[in-house]
Order: C-alpha cells, then structure tokens, then sequence
C-alpha cells in the first residue's frame, strides 16, 4: 500500500475540468459463486461528479458489483478502479477514498449517533481537530444534530438511514456508494432522503454511486446502467435512454376491449395488451396517433390518455419483462436465496 | 503523518451559506491503527456499562457455585482435611470460581462479533481503511478489560471464602485473570470469525464452558486421577491458570507449616506432564501463547476477502 504515496488520490485530485476523468472505471468484470454467475462481464466508467445509478431487479448483480467497488468482494477476473486506485490491489487506498451506506443499516444501536460517527471518524483516521467540525457539518446537513445524543435504537428507520448518510461523509469521501437507499422506507421518507442527496451534491465535492430498483430514484441520476441477469444492457442519461425507445404508451378504454385488441393489430399493426384495465400499446409521435385512432377506428372509445416514455418502458423494452415481473420470477428468488445462504444470511 | 493533515480549514463555499471543513483521511500508519485498537477497546467498555444486567446475571453462577456448592460440598470433603486445620471448602474452590467469572464474559464479549454481524455492524468495521489485526487486537483487548473488571468484582467477595485482602495476592489474582480473559476472548474470537449465527455461537460456547471448567481442576485436586481424566485436565488451558492461582492463594494463607505442607501436597499439587513438574512461569506461559495464536488464527481469518 505504501507504493502508491507518490500518485495518493490518484486521479480524484487533479485540477482538470469536472466530468471529464473518470472517477470509477471497471472493464470485464465477471464475479462466480460457484456455479452462479453473479456479474458477466460488465464494462462503465463513472466521470467525477457524476451521480450514476445501477438500476435493476433485485438478484442482477447490483450488489455483487458494488461489493467488488467497495473492496469487499473480490472479482473472479477483469478490474475495477475507484478513485484511481485498483479495488483488488490498493483496497486500503480505495477505503480511505469511498464512503458507504449499505442496504441493511450498519449502525450500532446501542450507541448513540455521536458514539457511532466518532467510532468511525476513529477508525478512518480522521485528524483529531477535524473530528468535532466535520461531525456537526454531517449531521447538520442530514438534520440530526439536535438528537445526537440519542441511541440510535430511538431513531426512526429514516433518520437511521439519514445518520448512515452523514456517517459515509464524515471522512469526506470522494464517490459514495449508497446501495439500495431507499428501500424499505416509506414514500414521504424516501423523497426526504432524495431532498438531502441532492443537496449535500451542492455541498460536496462528490461523485455518487448508487444501485436502485425503483425507477422513479433512478431519474434522479445523470446518467443509469440498466442491468440484468449480470449484465450491463444500456446505458445512458435517462432522457436519452426514454427517447432511444422514440414511443408513446397509449392506453384507451373501448365498449369492447377483445375486439379492439384484434383490429389495432389488422388495421394499424399494433400489439396491445390489457394493463391496468386498459387496452394499453406503444406507437410513435402519440398525439398525432390519436386523431387518426378515432376517425379511423370502428369500436367506441370512451377514454383515452397518452404518456411519455418512463423508464419502466425502457426497462421494458431493454429486458422484455417488467421490473416487478422480473423480481416475482422464481429464478430470481432462488437466486437471491442462494446469494443468502451463501453470504450467511444478512450479508 | 505530517504530510497529509491539512487539518480543518474552513472555507466559505460559493454559496456563502455553509463553511466547508476540510478533512483528508491519511493514509495508514502505526498512529492510526492503534486509534483503531482503542475505539474498538472503547466500545466494547461502553457497551458493557451501557448494559448492567449482563454484569449482575454473569455473577450469578460463580456466586451460586462459591456459595451454594462450596457450603454443600463442603461438609462432605471436610473429612478429607485434617481435623486441627481449620479449613474451609470454599477456600480451595475460590481461585477455581474466580476463574469461571471472567469465563464467561470472555466467550459471550466476543459472541458480539456474530451479533454485529447478524446486525450489520460488523461490515462498517470491516470496509474501513484499518488492518484487520489491529480491530481483533482492539476485541481481545476489550473483552478481556471487561471480563477482568467482572473478575475484580468477585474478588471482593474474596472474604467470604476466607482469602485474605493481600496487596500482593490480589494484583497477582488480577494479572492472572487478565491473562485468563485474553486467551479466553481470543479463543471466543476465533470461533466468532467462522460462526455466522448468534443462536450457533451460544450454544457452542455454553458446550464448552462447563467441560473448561469442569477439567480445570476448580473443584476437585489434580492428584490420584484416572489416567483419562489426568489427560483431559492437561489439555484445558483453564488447568495452567486455576492451578497457579490457587498456589497464590495458599501461599498468602496464614497456616501452621504442617496443614501448610498438607494443603500443598494433597490438595494444590503442581501440574505434572508424566511425572515432570511444570513451573509456574511455564504455566501461565502457556496460556499466553495460546492466547497469542487463537488470536493471530482469528487475524488471518477476518483478513480473507469473499
């Protein structure tokens, strides 16, 4: 580890422009449990500043490549390099220069929040006169400084989640890695926890990592890897990605659905489907769509909406499943029980 | 170390709003792993006075064998004493109990590593930029502070069992258990390293607990054995504490030089390898090397990466 003094911070410090060095780089990454086949080669590179998102099922092997950036797993072949350090061969570097919020919390709740951030500034070594400033910085930023005192068990599960926020940054990280954030959190907690996110972006000079299976989180990214069954299938920015499907979702409420089903695919070549109670399809150029559908269409309609693309539709297109239909399926949950057992339950 | 710190400097960002603290992480030095060491040692210390009942209910079998058993037991090996000796049961059995109150605490301080990680905890330890050593280092050291701390309470009961208030036989007592509580931990931290389950954890450690005191020759001389028996009690590493603590405790007695002589041949005879004396030193070296391997075992296992 002592190599590395001469190029410490390797590429993180340097003066160039932001969003042009990368930050994060991985090449042919491939990780083997055994026979299971958790990542499959996946090549991206995330640029300094940059907040990137891992969108996919659960079992796709989000975790599997976040565990590999963290220094905690180590790849079955190709590399990856965070903070310009190599995750298998510089882990020590690679730590000091990466902060963490896992899935499951990691707090100790016996202790007291302040306890918990001071056991951490501690063992990151973080300089004594900075301890006290950074720690009340953190906690300010995530709303939590009045109740710092307090053991962490009293704390709701989002303030947990928020603590495990200001923790990660105490020791002023370049890329932190936030797994899953959300889950488990209920709505209005879960757009809290984006409100600070985004703010401590403005604050921080920080590159973000984070792996989601919601896909309204992932629109909160500049840019997104899908990912399925251990491999990387798009990406790029969101916009870009709902425009690469260039498709509006119709959805249209007929005085008989089967019937219209039949003459959108003889007209008009269109596959539909009933989703949500709705004869639902996809065409281009929507609005202009739809004039042509009631002048030319013989079954009565008697309500109709038009909706840009979502990333659902993308994740749709990419993967030909749902994400929620992707997670149900019984492959998946084998798999995930498998990651369990093999990973000694809570991971 | 000088090299890295630029220390807190606070600057006013762009906004004007919030001043930025300034914090770079150094990179590893023999500084920052034995700052590690310490927070680890300081919160297992915290958690312990954070949880009082865990300190009551770990004293409660020591007291119930001390006292209970001593008393019981007592009237039966009276006839094996001489008449004119005045010598109470619970005497011989104290260094032996005293011993099995830091047992315990030992094991069960280091089952927190499997709590930790059935609850997450564990992995906050495990990412940080520290060597693995120094954190199993910091556990070790924190149980066995703990457990010796529980030890010292016991030693004030030390009356009671008819043990006098020696200066010089009490800090031996608590450098010996101190030693017990290391190489008890380390040997809890060893297994912890493997043992993924809390439930698995407790009932392996309560296996074993009753078997290391039972051989240890806590209740019974480890004279005139069966040869199996003599065997098994050479093999528990509780033996070469027990046995060089109750030798301290006879020797600060204040006896006629003929129950002395008798308390020492029958009752805390030394510990033989086939008819060769251990010395004392040797005994509690053993311990320690014991100690010191159970806890490089446990090093080399929280080094390995998935």
């Amino acid at each position: 580890m002592t190599a590395q003094t001469g190029t410490r911070r390797g590429g993180v410090e340097l003066n160039g422009s932001a969003g042009t060095e990368a930050v994060i780089s991985v090449s042919g990454l491939v990780k083997r449990y055994g026979d299971v086949e958790a990542v499959r080669g996946i090549d991206f590179e995330v640029a300094r500043g940059e907040t990137f998102g891992f969108l996919g099922p659960n079992g796709a092997g989000k975790t599997t490549t976040i565990k590999i950036l963290c220094t905690l797993a180590e790849a079955t072949s190709g590399t990856a390099m965070v903070a310009g350090y190599n995750a298998a061969t510089s882990r020590d570097a690679v730590r000091r220069n990466i902060g963490l919020v896992f899935q499951d919390t990691t707090l100790d709740t016996y202790l007291t929040a302040e306890q918990n951030l001071r056991f951490h500034a501690e063992l990151y070594g973080v300089p004594k006169p900075a301890v006290m400033p950074r720690m009340r910085q953190v906690m300010d930023m995530v709303g939590l400084w009045d109740r710092k005192d307090s053991l962490v068990s009293t704390y709701s599960g989002g303030m947990q989640r928020r603590l495990e926020i200001a923790r990660g940054l105490l020791h002023a990280p370049h890329v932190l890695f936030l797994d899953e954030p959300t889950v488990g959190l209920d709505p209005q907690t879960r757009s809290s926890i984006w409100a600070y996110i985004n703010d401590l972006k403005t604050r921080e000079d920080i590159t973000i990592f984070l792996t989601t299976h919601y896909m309204d989180e992932a629109e909160h990214c500049d840019r997104i890897a899908i990912i399925d069954h251990g491999k990387i299938v798009a990406i790029d920015t969101p916009e870009a990605l709902k425009a690469s499907i260039g498709k509006d979702r119709v959805q249209i409420h007929t005085a008989d659905d089967q019937a219209a089903i039949a003459e959108l695919h003889q007209n008009f070549g269109l596959d539909a489907a009933i989703h949500e109670g709705a004869v639902t399809f996809s065409v281009a150029a929507g609005e202009q769509f739809v004039p042509r559908l009631f002048s030319e269409f013989s079954i009565p309609i008697k309500s109709v909406s038009v909706s840009r693309p979502s990333l659902d539709d993308v994740f749709m297109s990419y993967t030909g499943t749902t994400i929620r239909d992707a997670e149900g399926g019984a492959g998946n949950e084998f798999m995930r029980n498998m990651h369990r057992m093999r990973t000694g339950g809570r991971r | 170390m000088a090299t890295q710190t630029t220390g807190p400097a606070a600057i006013t960002d762009t906004a004007g709003v919030v001043d930025r603290i300034r914090v770079s992480v150094p990179e590893r030095s023999l500084r920052h792993d034995l700052r590690a060491v310490s927070i680890v040692w300081r919160r297992e210390l915290i958690r312990f006075r954070t949880d009082r009942l865990r300190a009551i209910t770990s004293l409660v079998q020591p007291f119930l064998f001390l006292f209970i058993l001593g008393t019981g037991l007592g009237r039966l090996a009276g006839g094996s004493l001489p008449h004119s000796a005045n010598f109470d049961f619970k005497t011989f059995i104290y260094p032996g109990v005293l011993a099995m109150s830091v047992l315990f605490t030992a094991i069960f301080s280091a089952g927190s590593i499997v709590w930790d990680r059935e609850f997450g905890f564990l992995r906050e330890i495990l990412v940080a930029p520290v060597s693995r050593a120094s954190i199993v280092v910091g556990k070790c050291l924190g149980g066995a502070t703990i457990a010796t701390f529980q030890g010292i309470i016991f030693l004030c009961l030390a009356w009671f069992a008819h043990v006098p208030y020696k200066p010089l036989l009490i800090i031996s007592l608590i450098g010996m258990l101190l030693l017990l509580s290391f190489t008890l931990t380390a040997f809890g931290v060893m297994m912890a390293a493997r043992i993924k389950q809390f439930q698995a954890f407790m009932a392996l450690t309560q296996m074993l607990v009753f078997p290391l005191f039972f051989l240890s020759g806590a209740l019974y001389p480890l004279n005139g054995l069966p040869a199996w028996l003599t065997v098994l009690t050479r093999l528990d590493p509780l033996t070469y504490v027990v046995q060089p603590m109750r030798h301290a405790v006879f020797s600060h007695l204040s006896l006629s030089p003929y129950v002395a002589a008798y308390l020492n041949t029958h009752l805390a005879p030394s510990i033989t390898w086939g008819g060769w004396v251990v010395p004392l030193s040797l005994s509690l070296g053993i311990v320690a090397v014991m100690g010191l391997v159970m806890m490089s075992v446990a090093i080399a296992e929280f080094s390995k990466t998935e």
